[in-house]
């Protein structure tokens, strides 16, 4: 649940979604779910000339599943806040 | 919440499919359920090649299946601009193949 409600604050900015097939998407977090599913926004492909795969596409639904990475610029991540949240959720749950 | 809110938005639209084994199947979303499997009507696949420009294959109605099973779902959906669609000029594109998704 942890990674849900990081992912919740996170609504309404700019983020880049890797892949698992090296696919890498940039657009808008419209929203995320349990499953962290993720619906951005706005979405254009980052390397457009070796995928055009998804030239027509502008908002788009990612399984949760297939997702590698979302990496963030560490300025925006508040690390702190992340260890102790990760040890009060290992602890809990 | 599951899928809900994230592919009601979408049912009765043209949408975009990217299946596990790097496939792009195209076609109007007719429903879903939470474990992400769809049922797509008018479908069509575009193979890409960097031979030869993109290839439609009719596919009709189709359902892809979001659970486990190899070769079988979708990861990335999106909703197809028409607009946009339209301006390409699918012969003369010329791209990899897209890669299997590997966990």
């Amino acid at each position: 649940m942890l990674f849900f409600s990081y992912f919740k604050d996170l609504v309404g900015r700019e983020v880049t979604v890797e892949l698992k097939n090296d696919l890498a998407i940039r657009g808008t977090l419209h929203s995320v779910d349990q499953y962290l599913n993720i619906k951005l926004e706005n979405t254009r492909v980052v390397d457009q000339d070796k995928y055009p795969h998804m030239l027509s596409v502008r908002n788009c639904f990612i399984r949760g599943s297939v997702v590698r990475y979302v990496p963030l610029p560490p300025e925006e991540v508040d690390i702190e806040l992340l260890h102790d949240a990760t040890r009060r959720e290992a602890r809990g749950g | 919440m599951s899928t809900g809110p994230g592919l009601e938005s979408l049912v009765d639209q043209t949408i975009s499919v990217i299946t596990n084994d790097g496939r792009n199947i195209v076609g109007v979303l007719k429903g879903f359920d939470q474990a992400t499997n769809i049922i797509l009507d008018e479908s069509h696949e575009r193979v890409y090649s960097t031979k030869e420009g993109v290839q439609q294959l009719v596919l009709g109605l189709y359902i892809i299946r979001g659970d486990n099973m190899y070769f079988a779902f979708q990861s990335v959906v999106g909703e197809l601009d028409e607009e946009l669609d339209s301006a390409l000029d699918l012969s003369n594109l010329r791209a990899h193949p897209l890669k299997p998704v590997i966990h």
